[in-house]
């Protein structure tokens, strides 16, 4: 659906663009809302998970008798109580949620409990007696990748994969065009680096949970909290062996997701505990079931090199990128590879990228997953040039950006991109100018995010007393109920308060994609505006019936349908509220709905500004001032807008200052809580200041574009060019610990650190 | 182990549950008395989900056992709004858009309403030093220090 440019640009919006409260917002401030832990059944069991406390052990079997014939308890599943899917994909979700004949990672689940308290459960996991064959392991990705390393699943290697390396390799991927020596000889200097970055987990306040109940007649229910019920219902029915129709699942409120709520790993379990015991099970994790066996990110291992001429041109950029998704195969290196260079005009480019098993937790999607490690490797040589030539690394960028019409490195040709206009206001805002002390340093990084659509269906009722009730089926996760609110009110002519959202279970309506990959303002927007306009059709029928005269010749403008051309004038305008009172005696309810498989979701830029202070003693870096810049398309709702653009970031901080998983050298993950696994908190933490920019979105009506995911990119670069000018010494691995920052400073310094 | 009978005061109404002798007060109120605004993220003290008052003092209640409830007045999300009428912090979190998944909120709330009755003027820093101890995860926290200082400038003019 293209979209006239000059409309969009001109068009002067009622709604979209303020700033209503949300709807949801008394709910979620008096605590009644209800997330995934807030639901009880009657007769409900309480169910724990027994974990593998090895990271890779073969299953040799499993007595679960003892368990069985406690008291209290209902019911104990294994690995032997499901089949086996016959997807791929969904067979590796299953072994994740449930160890098969092998224990793949430190937290791996390996049987289940449901009793008639929680007390109860957790005593018969003690009597569930696993037989071990403990078996070599590995955790780091260039070990993992090494010819003789621990193989953790034989026979997932993907063809295009060399025999170089070791059979955990499960992908090989490339892009690029041009010619990289050519490149290379035309520069005036050539940086080659090496890279290192820690996973990091999504880190969302609400564990996982789930309510589960299964009639004997087939029929199941689940309540949880979920990026996508639709995406639960389709990978449980599949797993328990059901048609999709009879399992409803109904979605929480969500406690935070940012990708890792977009997959299933409780729920399976209480599904099938449900079924054996005929009892509605619960189950709630703890935070470190939550860190040891829930999606974390990628931790990668890169080399990046980029040539540049004296003036700043870059001639050309390559990247190898080795990423390790956890104990099963995982395509996200490819986004990264893909990402890499994206913000970058370039004639000779290449990016490569493998993936490799370890026994670490299955990767989970979080925000522009794979994206935020590869633009940081290449985002801190760009800087590193613009060192080396005593260049402006905004006028470098600029210079080098990426515009309409741009072949990007992962082939497509750029349309309208806001990254040029971006990095204008970065180098015009007073940040960019503010004086600095010895000691502080300044950062510049891009950002990139693809952004998706994908399939998505929305209803739109006019009630008989003028309201509109708008019907959805993506969970609301930071403030969505509202601009998809604001978009059916502008698009109808209606205020904001006449508009209600609500997000419905699985069998209320056709099928949504998860909340994922920014798409839901664009694509439910999309959905709901065009539903919008079915509405509006059916209101100027009625109206044209009412009249009397051709409904050709009515026209919805301003929230009522008008008599045009030579009836204009005729008759006075009827409104949503006066049509809708009626609707009974000229037809029915009135109703409008779409279904599509959302494209042109329009991909999103932004740069980042940070101020930090490294203190040399303790090696401590001090985020002192941050701006965000950021191309929304059209921000419906900029509150919530600027809140995506500041939760990333400081997410982004987290990632490059503090976070990390630590793996012993027994393969079990040390820092299973939040108080080792350590989030940005709000005494770490500055204002974070927010720009928003508005380049339209050719590829919706009201030229939105997704905002969710950008953020998180550039803090990474960022904050490391801004720490390694300030310490005047290059960072190459995240996180940059105190101790980290301490190591690079003596081996810069070594007579310093002798003393 | 037998249960112990706890008498103890929550948001002003007297009320009295059997508990386990190694229960928290947070899955007493959750799952006893049926008081699901406070949350657990994490069950050991470093999130702050689960903030509570106890005789006015702010706690983790997943850190206080439910027997030491016994004779105490609790406070919790629940009893900040009076019927219809909303705390003016909870108001000023919906209008500055402080919250975005909104699981920490009950927890943010109850701790900032505990900072304003103890130091009706903090500064940013006093602010962001307060609430270190409850984590979340969507906003940055940007529009949460701004919705906490304006609530106390408001306070203060009234
Ligand atoms: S649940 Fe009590 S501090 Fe996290
Ligand atoms: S609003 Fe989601 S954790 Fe704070």
């Amino acid at each position: 659906m293209a979209l006239d440019k000059q409309t969009a640009a001109k068009r002067e919006f009622k709604v979209v663009g303020t700033r209503p409260l949300r709807p949801d917002g008394v709910d979620k401030v008096t605590g009644k809302a209800l997330y995934g832990a807030d639901l009880t059944a009657p007769g409900m069991l309480v169910a724990r998970i027994l974990r593998s406390p090895h990271a890779h052990a073969r299953i040799r079997a499993i007595d679960t008798s003892a368990a069985e014939a406690a008291p209290g308890v209902k019911a104990v599943v294994t690995a032997a109580d499901f089949g086996a899917p016959a997807d791929e994909a969904v067979r590796d979700v299953l072994v994740n949620c449930m160890a098969h004949d092998k224990a793949l990672y430190d937290g791996h689940a390996v049987a289940a409990v449901a009793a008639i308290s929680e007390a109860a459960a957790k005593a018969a996991l003690k009597l569930i007696k696993v037989d071990y064959e403990v078996l070599p392991h590995v955790t780091d990705v260039d070990a993992a990748m090494k010819p003789g390393a621990p193989v953790i699943q034989p026979g997932r290697q993907a063809e295009t994969v060399g025999t170089e390396v070791s059979e955990n390799v499960t992908h090989y991927c490339e892009f690029g065009h041009g010619d990289l020596e050519a490149g290379f000889a035309k520069a005036d200097h050539v940086i080659e680096r090496s890279f290192k970055t820690e996973a990091t987990h999504q880190g969302y306040i609400e564990p996982h949970a789930c309510l589960a109940s299964f009639a004997s007649d087939g029929k199941a229910d689940l309540w949880c909290c979920t990026q996508g019920q639709y995406m639960v219902r389709n990978l449980c029915s599949q797993i328990m062996g059901m048609e999709a129709s009879q399992l409803r699942v109904t979605p929480s409120e969500i406690g935070g997701g940012f990708g890792g709520k977009t997959t299933v790993f409780i729920e399976p379990v209480a599904l099938m505990l449900a079924k054996k015991s005929g009892r509605p099970v619960k189950i709630v994790m703890s935070r470190s079931e939550v860190l040891r066996a829930t999606g974390p990110t990628c931790s990668s291992s890169m080399g990046v090199k980029i040539g540049m001429t004296k003036d700043g041109r870059i001639t050309a950029g390559h990247a190898k990128l080795r990423y390790q998704g956890g104990a099963f195969p995982c395509g996200t290196v490819e986004f990264g590879a893909m990402a890499a260079f994206a913000a970058y005009d370039l004639d000779a480019v290449r990016t490569e990228g493998w993936n490799a098993m370890t026994n670490r937790p299955k990767q989970a999607a979080y925000r522009a997953p794979g994206a935020p490690m590869s633009i940081y490797g290449v985002e801190s040589v760009v800087d590193e040039l613009c060192q080396h030539f005593g260049l402006d690394p905004l006028d470098v960028r600029l210079k080098n950006a990426a515009k309409a019409g741009t072949k990007a490195s992962y082939g497509v040709t750029f349309t309208d991109i806001g990254l040029s206009a971006c990095l204008a206001k970065a180098k015009a805002h007073p940040h960019y100018t503010a004086p600095l002390k010895p000691g502080q340093g300044r950062g510049v990084s891009c950002g990139f995010w693809f952004n998706f659509g994908g399939d998505t269906c929305v209803t739109l009722n006019v009630n008989s007393d003028g309201t509109v009730s708008v019907t959805e089926g993506n969970p609301d996760i930071g403030g969505s109920r509202a601009s998809i609110g604001m978009m059916a009110a502008e698009e109808l002519g209606v205020t904001f308060d006449k508009v209600r959202t609500q997000v419905v279970d699985t069998a209320s309506l056709g099928y949504n994609e998860v909340t994922d990959g920014s798409r839901v303002t664009f694509a439910v927007g999309l959905a709901t505006i065009k539903a919008a306009q079915a509405a509006k059709k059916v209101m100027c029928q009625r109206a044209a019936k009412i009249w009397g005269i051709d409904e050709e010749a009515v026209v919805w403008e301003d929230g009522a349908a008008r008599p045009s051309g030579p009836n204009a004038g005729q008759f006075p305008p009827m409104t949503l509220a006066e049509i809708a009172a009626v609707s009974s005696q000229t037809g029915g309810p009135i109703a409008g709905h779409h279904e599509v498989n959302a494209d042109g979701a329009g991909v999103s830029f932004g740069v980042h500004l940070v101020d930090v202070e490294v203190d040399p003693e303790t090696g401590a870096t001090k985020v002192l001032r941050y701006t965000v810049f950021q191309d929304a398309g059209k921000a419906v709702h900029p509150s919530y807008v600027e809140g995506q653009m500041q939760g990333g970031a400081a997410q982004g901080i987290g990632w490059a200052l503090n976070e990390e998983y630590i793996y012993g050298d027994d393969g079990k993950l040390q820092n299973p809580g939040f108080l080792d696994y350590r989030v940005p908190v709000a005494s770490d933490l500055p204002m974070i200041d927010t720009v928003i920019l508005e380049i339209p979105n050719p590829g919706h009506p009201y030229g939105v574009r997704g905002v969710g995911e950008t953020s998180i990119v550039p803090p990474l670069a960022a904050i490391a060019n801004a720490v390694s000018r300030a310490a005047g010494v290059r960072l190459t691995s995240l996180p940059m610990s105190p101790p980290r920052i301490l190591a690079a400073l003596d081996a810069a310094h070594p007579a310093a650190a002798a003393e | 182990m037998s249960r112990i009978h706890v008498n103890t005061t929550v948001n002003g109404d007297a009320v009295d549950f059997l508990c386990e002798p190694d229960e928290t007060l947070l899955d007493a109120l959750r799952n006893r008395l049926g008081l699901t605004g406070s949350k657990e993220g994490c069950g050991t003290g470093d999130c702050g989900a689960c903030s509570v008052t106890l005789d006015g003092r702010l706690v983790c209640s997943c850190l206080v056992l439910a027997a030491e409830a016994e004779g105490r007045a609790v406070g919790t999300i629940e009893g900040m709004a009076e019927g219809e009428a909303l705390h003016p912090l909870q108001q000023k979190f919906i209008e500055h858009a402080a919250l975005q998944c909104g699981v920490c909120t009950p927890g943010i709330l109850v701790a900032a309403k505990a900072l304003l009755e103890k130091n009706p003027d903090p500064t940013e820093t006093e602010v962001r030093y307060w609430l270190a101890g409850n984590l979340c995860r969507c906003t940055g926290y940007d529009k949460i220090i701004r919705a906490v200082m304006d609530t106390a400038a408001d306070l203060r003019r009234a």
